[in-house]
């Protein structure tokens, strides 16, 4: 694991997947949109399941990309992985603007349903709480120069944050609220019927592969800008 | 065709949500490319560079 993540290792075999990677995402998006605009409307919620479609896979992937942001910036604190801080510190624009997504397609989704674009129960707050944290993460590594300084107290923030997951995820039975329990992954097997979740499947495994795109060539993006300036600074000596 | 554009009278909703989502991602992979190809050209630069100034310093 950590001999493919040696950063000239990671640049070969990246370089030799990404291009599956993204033929792979792509064709599970176009599959994923064919088959939710061809599933009939729900007999409760009309044509409006469509974005579930949507907002469901960007929850999902923005608690994912979290995840991997919070691991690898524990592997940065303990191991100094050189790849890790650049890992963690690539996720977190893409988680943000998932969690965004999700945030605004799950507003556009309630009010035809719920009556109201926003309700401050504790799923949404925590999921809010998960944009903010994104934010923060962000704006701390900026505010840093030293970038050592910078990678260290981002993944302590990541690693403290990460105890926002399971709030979001359990939130909806420790609190009453207006969104719905879980659904899909639960005891009992899924409560949707098949028509709906086969297209909600196949488009969170196109948002889950499309991130892993985006990600891999944000650290690819960060390796060659290292590169970049350890010449610049060999020069200047 | 009209039935599929009115989204059984949820338009507004549901073309919106698709039509942000797309734009959001969309944004989101055109300026990770941008990134990547810079990052590219800028290394090839100062590659290019270093070789020129060690060819000149071995003339």
């Amino acid at each position: 694991m950590f001999e493919l993540a040696n950063p000239k290792r990671f640049m070969e075999w990246s370089g030799r997947l990404l291009p599956w990677l993204g033929a792979a995402a792509a064709a599970t998006l176009l599959a994923g949109l064919a088959l939710g605009f061809a599933a009939p409307p729900d007999y409760q919620q009309g044509s409006t399941v469509r974005i579930m479609f949507l907002h469901v896979p960007s929850a999902w992937t923005a608690m994912m990309a979290y995840g991997l942001m919070a691991a690898a910036s524990v592997v940065g604190l303990v191991n100094r992985h050189p790849l890790a801080d650049a890992a963690a510190r690539t996720a977190a624009p893409l988680g943000a603007v998932f969690t965004a997504l999700g945030l605004v397609t799950g507003s556009l989704w309630g009010k035809p349903m719920w009556g109201a674009w926003w309700v401050w129960d504790g799923r949404l707050t925590s999921f809010l709480l998960l944009l903010l944290i994104y934010l923060g993460y962000i704006a701390l590594g900026n505010a840093i120069e030293d970038d050592t300084r910078a990678a260290r107290a981002c993944a302590v923030l990541a690693v403290v944050g990460a105890v926002n997951l399971p709030i979001i995820e359990f939130s909806v039975d420790w609190w009453t609220t207006l969104h719905q329990g879980e659904s899909i992954l639960r005891r009992g097997g899924p409560l949707i019927a098949p028509v709906f979740l086969w297209p909600l499947l196949l488009m969170a495994l196109g948002y889950t592969l499309l991130f892993l795109n985006l990600w891999i060539i944000r650290i690819r993006t960060e390796i060659l800008n290292r590169r970049a300036r350890a010449m610049m600074m060999e020069e200047a000596q | 065709m009209s039935g599929f554009l009115s989204q059984g009278g949820y338009a507004f909703y549901v073309w919106t949500a698709y039509g942000l989502s797309l734009a959001g991602l969309g944004l989101a992979a055109l300026l990770t490319l941008r990134a990547y190809r810079k990052a590219k050209a800028a290394l090839a630069r100062l590659e290019r560079a270093k070789t020129v100034q060690h060819s000149e310093t071995n003339l």
